[in-house]
């Protein structure tokens, strides 16, 4: 099928972008517009998602140029869901960041960078085109540069730096692929590479090229062992901020690995146990490195990477419910990952630290929202029946049944190491008495006026509801992740949406 | 910079600069040139002109802020992108007009996009120069 209208959350987040310039220095009008823009776009990614569902895969022609030429545009069930995703985190973090970004940000330019970055993902998801992909690449990594840099602390440049040292060299080497790929089957189209790379005859160029892509992808989304640049730059922007960083960039490194290694290079042998490999280091590691952290944000970050591994694995199982895991973990956690960072944000407000060893007494001093923060938490942990509980099962049967019993017993360390650390955690910032006093004019949560207090709890309570929903919709959910798992695995829809799409009724 | 000759020279220059600007920027359609290029050289004619006369003349014969040509391009180039989806085409499919106007040729809506990439790299390069010599 055929939609002109596909993009309309690019042009939207570009629309906000040119009216957010116009009033560059009127913070308040900046505010609304952000939040309102990104409520209509949350809006149309429910549209656009169910128009996917009934009608099957969309796609559009950039300059009615046709595939393979033109520039193209799809939509299938996993892109639709991703740009579903991104809205709510966007929405949630937008409303976050009006309370709490501090103004000087704001003014310079805060709002509409973050409208790029947005963008940008929207960009990625939507690409049916390798360089176009590569392009939004870009755009992400200048955005999120940027954004990170701003205001200009040193701790911030030094971790804006490495982040950008290492993502640029990830660009390098996935531009470097797309060349070898476009001498080797001369398209760029992803449709038509899936097509042509099966008939390339030198087939070590392939692997060389695929095992390219796998490095270049696999810096963006911090596997096992690239990721060393997410911990050191994660923790040192605002949390509005990083909770965009942590919710949805690494995992548009997943998408873009899922979306390369369904398509257009389906793992043989090698690439198989590569990616198991990757997985169960890439657990390990991860969940060790947050057994040892004492900042909160710090933690939180080797976390992230730990649950990286549960995608990768799904990927490198590649079976049915292995993939339905990996998809299911990935939707949960953009949720949940973002909802910790903003919590991350509002607990510094209220203390003034990130540091494990000086939080402490919240559950005495502000128990409801303690309560509202342990959704998450339990979440993330995955206890039954929270959403992380379900992909894991899957994700563990899997790997039984398969015989990777040595990836069964990372899943299971890896799980077991992350409840330890969230319990850690929760003891610790919540039930802990409170080893010192806050230094005066540090709690500035208590001192923000009402409104700006409820502009910082009512993103995390909706994106907890929302975890709640994933959690008690499950099967629904895995209703979804079973059809993307179906697309992904016979992509010759896929194929025919892009090369072929009038033919369908 | 206090030269005379620098300040004669620019006051000629300005205007020709300009002029070659929008050269570069229609004939860039099927020839070498463009809206980048273009917006380069528009941003030369001005600096040439702060060189010669100092940052508070140029400001005043901009009138505006550099920074408002930014919004400004990009609303033009989205508003050619996006026109074609009002008449059922793909984003940013060229509309071109049936009749050729005298002297410009044929317009399309791919000049208007050239125009705002104009406006855009001005701006851009304008705002960057404009704070690096207040700050110097």
């Amino acid at each position: 099928m055929t939609d002109h209208y596909l993009i309309s959350p690019i042009l939207t987040h570009l629309f906000s972008v040119i009216l957010l310039l116009f009033c560059w220095k009127k913070v308040r009008l900046q505010k609304v517009i952000s939040i309102s823009s990104n409520a209509v776009i949350m809006m149309i990614a429910v549209f656009l998602w169910m128009k996917v569902w009934n009608q099957g895969i969309l796609s559009m022609q950039g300059g009615d140029w046709q595939a393979p030429y033109g520039i193209t545009f799809v939509a299938d069930t996993f892109s639709a869901t991703m740009i579903l995703l991104t809205a709510v985190a966007g929405f949630a973090v937008a409303t976050f960041s009006a309370a709490g970004i501090s103004k000087q940000r704001i003014q310079h330019g805060y709002f509409p960078i973050m409208h790029l970055l947005l963008m940008g993902l929207n960009g990625a998801f939507f690409a049916g085109d390798i360089f176009n992909l590569y392009v939004w690449f870009e755009v992400i990594i200048i955005a999120s540069f940027v954004l990170m840099t701003l205001g200009g602390k040193k701790p911030q440049m030094e971790g804006a730096i490495n982040y950008v040292t290492m993502n640029l060299l990830a660009s390098v080497i996935f531009l470097t692929a797309i060349a070898l790929l476009y001498g080797l089957t001369g398209t760029l189209n992803m449709a038509d590479l899936s097509l042509k790379v099966a008939l390339v005859q030198n087939r070590s160029m392939v692997n060389v090229t695929a095992l390219l892509f796998f490095v270049g992808f696999g810096i963006k989304s911090a596997v096992f062992p690239l990721y060393f640049w997410l911990p050191s730059s994660y923790n040192t922007p605002p949390s509005a901020i990083a909770a965009l960083f942590g919710g949805l960039l690494t995992k548009v490194g997943i998408y873009a690995l899922i979306r390369m290694f369904t398509l257009i290079f389906p793992p043989d042998e090698f690439l198989h146990y590569l990616f198991l490999f990757v997985a169960i280091a890439t657990l390990l590691t991860g969940a060790a490195g947050a057994l040892i952290k004492r900042d909160f944000r710090k933690m939180l970050s080797y976390l992230i990477i730990c649950h990286i591994g549960y995608m990768v694995a799904g990927l490198g199982l590649f079976t049915k419910s292995g993939m339905n895991g990996a998809l299911f973990y990935l939707f949960q956690d953009i949720v949940v990952k973002t909802n910790l960072f903003l919590i991350a944000g509002v607990i510094f407000k209220m203390m003034g630290t990130m540091n494990m060893d000086r939080l402490g007494g919240l559950a005495k001093s502000h128990p409801r929202l303690s309560a509202l923060m342990a959704i998450a938490f339990f979440t993330l942990i995955g206890i039954p029946p929270m959403s992380g509980f379900w992909p894991k099962i899957s994700l563990i049967r899997e790997s039984f049944t398969t015989d990777s019993y040595l990836l069964l017993a990372a899943l299971i360390i890896a799980s077991f190491l992350t409840m330890y650390v969230m319990m850690k955690m929760w003891t610790d910032i919540f039930w802990k008495a409170q080893t010192q006093e806050i230094p005066q004019g540090k709690n500035s949560f208590d001192e923000l006026r009402p409104h700006h207090r409820q502009l910082l709890i009512i993103p995390i309570a909706f994106l907890c509801l929302l975890s709640l929903a994933l959690a008690f919709g499950a099967e629904q959910v895995a209703q979804v992740s079973n059809r993307i798992t179906t697309e992904l695995m016979e992509p010759q829809g896929y194929i025919d949406a892009i090369l072929k799409p009038n033919s369908k009724p | 910079m206090n030269s005379i000759i620098l300040r004669t020279a620019s006051a000629y220059l300005l205007p020709l600069l300009l002029l070659f600007s929008i050269f570069i920027l229609l004939r860039g359609h099927y020839e070498p040139g463009g809206g980048f290029v273009g917006g380069l050289t528009a941003a030369i004619a001005f600096v040439l002109h702060l060189i010669a006369n100092g940052l508070q003349k140029t400001r005043s014969l901009l009138r505006y802020h550099p920074g408002v040509f930014i919004p400004t391009g990009l609303l033009l180039s989205f508003a050619s992108g996006v026109a074609p989806m009002f008449v059922g085409r793909p984003f940013m499919t060229g509309l071109w007009l049936s009749e050729p106007i005298p002297v410009l040729g044929t317009i399309g809506s791919s000049l208007f996009f050239d125009v705002g990439v104009y406006l855009v790299v001005l701006g851009v390069t304008l705002t960057i120069l404009f704070t690096i010599v207040e700050n110097t």
